[in-house]
């Protein structure tokens, strides 16, 4: 662990929140996700902003504990974490980087139109609904009637 | 009785729909028909625990006794749960069970939309945070209920059952009391009975479209939300909810 003698910059800190990853889904970071709301500097204090995706997904308390954790690690000691719910998440929010990522991954980035663009996999326009829920709260269970393969689906809010 | 009373009740009627529907819900996991349904209402469920630690959180801090969302979901008994009766009666089959989501969405998303412009930003706050899900939740319910109703001979006449059973807890929803009145005069939230205009016109078109007919009864058990009589279900369930705190008090992991 490093000590840290000056206090690092807003970017810097901006810049090691990008490379903690979301617990569920690891290619994406919490900065890409887009739920980390503000970072400053109150005093000698740093304070992380942070909303939740959906009310009840179970990964909020472990992103807590990850943040905390990249943080100590670069030698932050003085660290609040605030929730702040209002303005709700939505998936607008997401950067583009972590929209390419996702897709990449095998997992739809979000439409406003409701359902995804394209299978993930194989490009193919003909997909079609499984199921509203999927295997987190954020997605949906979808399939190509090409290429048959399930997929997730990043649900837009 | 106080403002701040009336408020910590209120907060209390909101919480306790979403902590007792969201519990017997979540029953449902391991047992649906099919697995997307299984994972389809254990994240209904998980939602509508979310919420629950948003307006009961909000409760304690009303109160000011120092009770967090647990100690109140946790440790109170049946007759000091608000929730509507709706809530608490056992599921049934998955028609019922996908019957009483409906009905309680319905009242849900226009309840949301109203008390996200109440006076106390909190409320607005978790009431915007809140109707994003149930939006998803209300799209779901009601397009299962069409496929059910207007589905096979077994599915309408079980939809058309559940609906039978259910339909008497409807009018509880839109009942007022002083509690309302006192929310109503602070702006923090809607009477509850003028929801029904909206609610009827609403859960009237998605009935139609299933082909189920709404039981010509305005006849409406009550006292959950008031807390005067909860039906014998309640007490079993806070058996297996509550059963770990009793055992165990203040257990943590």
């Amino acid at each position: 662990m490093s000590q840290v003698t000056t206090q690092p910059s807003i970017s810097q800190v901006w810049d090691w929140l990008d490379a903690v990853p979301d617990p569920e889904i690891p290619v994406i970071s919490l900065v890409d996700l887009g739920i980390i709301r503000d970072v400053a500097w109150e005093g000698g204090t740093l304070v992380v902003t942070v909303t939740p995706t959906y009310s009840g997904c179970p990964a909020t308390s472990v992103i807590a504990m990850d943040i905390e954790t990249a943080l100590r690690d670069r030698g932050i000691t003085d660290l609040l974490l605030k929730t702040q719910i209002s303005p709700a998440w939505t998936t607008d929010w997401l950067t583009e980087k972590g929209r390419t990522k996702l897709e990449e991954y095998g997992i739809a980035p979000p439409q406003p139109a409701g359902g995804p663009e394209k299978c993930p996999r194989c490009g193919s326009k003909d997909v079609t609904r499984v199921s509203q829920f999927g295997s987190t709260p954020c997605k949906a269970h979808w399939r190509c009637q090409d290429c048959l393969e399930p997929f997730d689906y990043f649900k837009c809010i | 009785m106080t403002r701040e009373d009336a408020f910590f009740q209120f907060l209390l009627r909101m919480g306790d729909n979403t902590l007792i529907l969201g519990h017997r819900v979540s029953e449902w996991c391991g047992h649906a028909p099919v697995l997307e349904e299984d994972i389809a209402l254990a994240n209904t469920a998980l939602d509508l625990i979310g919420q629950t630690q948003m307006w009961l959180g909000l409760a304690g801090e009303v109160q000011g006794e120092g009770r967090t969302a647990d100690d109140l979901a946790f440790l109170r008994d049946a007759w000091d749960f608000r929730n509507v009766l709706l809530c608490e009666v056992p599921n049934g089959d998955f028609g019922r069970t996908l019957m009483r989501q409906f009905l309680f969405d319905a009242w849900h998303s226009i309840q949301l939309g109203r008390l996200m412009k109440s006076s106390d930003e909190r409320v607005a706050a978790i009431a915007e945070k809140a109707s994003k899900e149930v939006a998803y939740h209300l799209e779901r319910s009601a397009d299962t209920v069409v496929g059910l109703g207007d589905g096979t001979e077994e599915s309408h006449r079980r939809m058309q059952e559940a609906l039978d059973y259910l339909w008497p807890y409807v009018g509880e929803m839109f009942q007022s009391d002083d509690v309302d009145a006192e929310m109503v005069k602070a702006g923090i939230a809607p009477d509850p009975a003028s929801l029904r205009e909206e609610y009827d016109v609403l859960v009237s078109r998605i009935l139609g479209d299933a082909t189920l007919i709404i039981p010509d009864s305005s006849f409406a058990h009550k006292g959950g939300r008031t807390g005067a009589m909860h039906t014998e279900h309640l007490g079993h369930l806070l058996t297996q909810m509550q059963w770990l705190q009793r055992v165990y008090p203040g257990a943590k992991w």
